[in-house]
């Protein structure tokens, strides 16, 4: 098992639209979007199962997310995460002078983290914010 | 018995289909089924009538982290009071609402001398500044479907962000000039991922992500007949390029349709200003225009309406007691960066979930209203959460689709008893905003 370095972007997927609408505290919500697509040759790199849990990492912060297989692959070097908390708690709050923060585009590593939670995006947040829960 | 209400508006998307069947219990209380609407669209009614898991007052935050329930009068007071006593508050949002509420409450930020956003800045700001960069050509959907045989889809992802934009507009249906529907029309997708969208497409540029500047620029050359040097342009081999122009150059009427993946990668505005050029190139050959996939489905009527009172689409400073515009310094997100506001207002937006999450630690610190008829992480960590009734499902309103043509929405089912409506929250705290105010 190792550390990878790879380039993140985010963006809509239907599920993560699906379950957005039915309601962001419910499970349903987490599964559609604590999740990071990767290629089936980044999980080789890593060295981990399918459908495991990682930790990502950048420069601007850290979240536990679901490591699955590309469902709308191949994309060599780039890793997913559909738009949210997860995504957001690793995305660049640079915006270059524009408004607009880099949500596409950001170095993180990846690294194995079967043990630990990945946490609903009302926790996540509150975590986040209060540190506490 | 069961009612069927007809020709009903889908709030989900800057797509705002128009012709949803909705079937409601005789009452109009409950709605049993949707038809015509897309995945996420259907949810949106299913999950609005569903009211078990709704909250249906106020609730004020409390110490240990859970809500207590108060009344709208009280909501309205904290609110007002929160806005009239704030040197600089941020009323952000206002792309989940109808126009009519959009204008009440830029008139609460007109009084209060707030900052008035909409989410354009974490999603399209870039377009509206490359607009007033260069301009924009641009048509509606209607003259898509029945004119375009050449379509663009870069950065944008329709088949999971629009789900039914490419069969009512963009690539399957059959209009006036275009009879045989996909056959006579030529796709290029431009992705850094395979995606269904592209799966689709005729050419499928694979961008290498963050390049789509050089890629543009690459394309303008090449519609232009100059020769390309190197033998792969953004991680696309040369040949392709030409091809693509090509192809675009050789249709009678074109589109390019852009999304996120241009406005949020480097770049930013100047990628926008880059397609908006190409665009501009491609009418020497042939017709073409531009439109972009506006996400939320009245995100570009709140741009609408602050164009016509304050004269800037979005990102608009009245601390001044005079419109200021300029999102590099007045965005939202450059604000809660600065820590220089003092009051997070939010309606008809989640920037709990959507915005990066320093930014999102710096509004749980600030006194805060999420107006919301979810539960959602901005919910979860404002001081107060007002729930209001779904406009486009319990109230009707007028909303503006992603080629800026205006829309009424309709109401279909009565919102849970006893709630209000966005406009009449608005309404209720810009009239306790004017008595502090007048004191």
């Amino acid at each position: 098992m190792s550390t990878i370095t790879i380039n993140l972007i985010s963006g809509r997927t239907i599920q993560q639209g699906v379950s957005m609408e039915g309601g962001k505290e419910t499970d349903k919500y987490m599964k559609a979007c604590g999740i990071i697509e990767i290629d089936e040759s980044d999980f080789k790199r890593l060295g981990i199962m399918k459908n495991t849990n990682v930790k990502v990492k950048s420069q601007h912060g850290e979240v536990i997310v679901k490591a699955i297989e590309a469902t709308q692959g191949p994309h060599p070097g780039v890793a997913f995460i559909p738009m949210g908390p997860w995504a957001n708690s690793v995305t660049s709050p640079e915006t270059y002078s524009t408004g607009m923060p880099t949500f596409k585009g950001v170095p993180i590593t990846i690294e194995p983290a079967d043990r630990e939670k990945v946490l609903n995006s009302i926790e996540l947040v509150r975590s986040k914010c209060w540190g506490d829960e | 018995m069961s009612k069927t209400v007809t020709d009903v508006i889908c709030p989900f998307c800057g797509t705002l289909c128009d012709d949803l069947v909705v079937v409601t219990d005789d009452e109009g209380k409950k709605i049993l089924s949707v038809e015509n609407a897309c995945a996420i669209g259907a949810e949106k009614f299913l999950h609005s009538s569903d009211h078990s898991h709704r909250v249906t007052r106020p609730r004020k935050l409390q110490e240990d982290g859970s809500f207590k329930e108060i009344t709208y009068e009280e909501a309205i007071e904290y609110t007002a009071q929160m806005l009239v006593n704030a040197k600089k508050p941020s009323m952000y949002g206002w792309s989940s609402t109808n126009c009519e509420s959009q204008s009440v409450g830029h008139e609460i930020a007109e009084l209060c001398g707030a900052l008035v956003d909409n989410t354009a800045a974490v999603c399209h700001g870039t377009t509206l500044v490359a607009v007033q960069n260069v301009g924009i050509p641009s048509c509606t959907l209607g003259e898509v479907k029945n004119r375009a045989d050449r379509i663009i889809f870069w950065g944008s992802n329709p088949a999971h962000g629009h789900p039914r934009h490419m069969s009512r507009y963009s690539i399957f249906p059959r209009g006036y000039f275009t009879g045989k529907g996909q056959k006579q029309r030529k796709i290029i997708v431009v992705d850094p991922r395979c995606t269904d969208t592209s799966s689709l497409a005729d050419v499928h540029l694979q961008v290498e992500q963050g390049y789509d500047y050089e890629l543009l620029q690459a394309l303008r050359a090449a519609v232009r007949g100059q020769e390309l040097t190197g033998d792969i342009i953004a991680g696309v081999p040369k040949e392709k390029v030409y091809e693509a122009a090509e192809m675009l150059k050789s249709g009678r009427f074109g589109v390019i349709f852009f999304g996120m993946g241009v406005t949020q990668s480097l770049g930013k505005d100047h990628n926008i200003d880059a397609a908006i050029m190409l665009t501009k190139d491609l009418n020497d050959y042939t017709k073409f225009s531009i439109i972009a996939m506006r996400g939320h489905y009245n995100v570009t009527g709140s741009g609408q309406v602050l164009g016509w009172q304050f004269g800037f689409p979005y990102s608009v400073d009245l601390s001044r007691g005079f419109a200021r515009y300029n999102p590099g310094e007045t965005g939202t997100i450059e604000v809660l960066k600065r820590k220089e506001i003092d009051a997070m207002f939010v309606l008809g937006s989640d920037p709990g979930a959507h915005f990066p999450m320093q930014c999102v630690k710096e509004i749980s610190k600030l006194p805060s209203v999420a107006i919301d008829p979810h539960i959602t992480p901005t919910t979860s960590i404002c001081k107060v959460h007002v729930p209001v009734a779904f406009v486009g499902v319990e109230v009707g309103g007028n909303c503006y689709r992603m080629d800026n043509v205006p829309i009424e929405s309709r109401k279909v089912v009565e919102p849970p008893e006893g709630m209000l409506t966005d406009q009449q929250f608005l309404e209720g705290v810009l009239k306790r905003v004017r008595e502090l105010k007048a004191n």
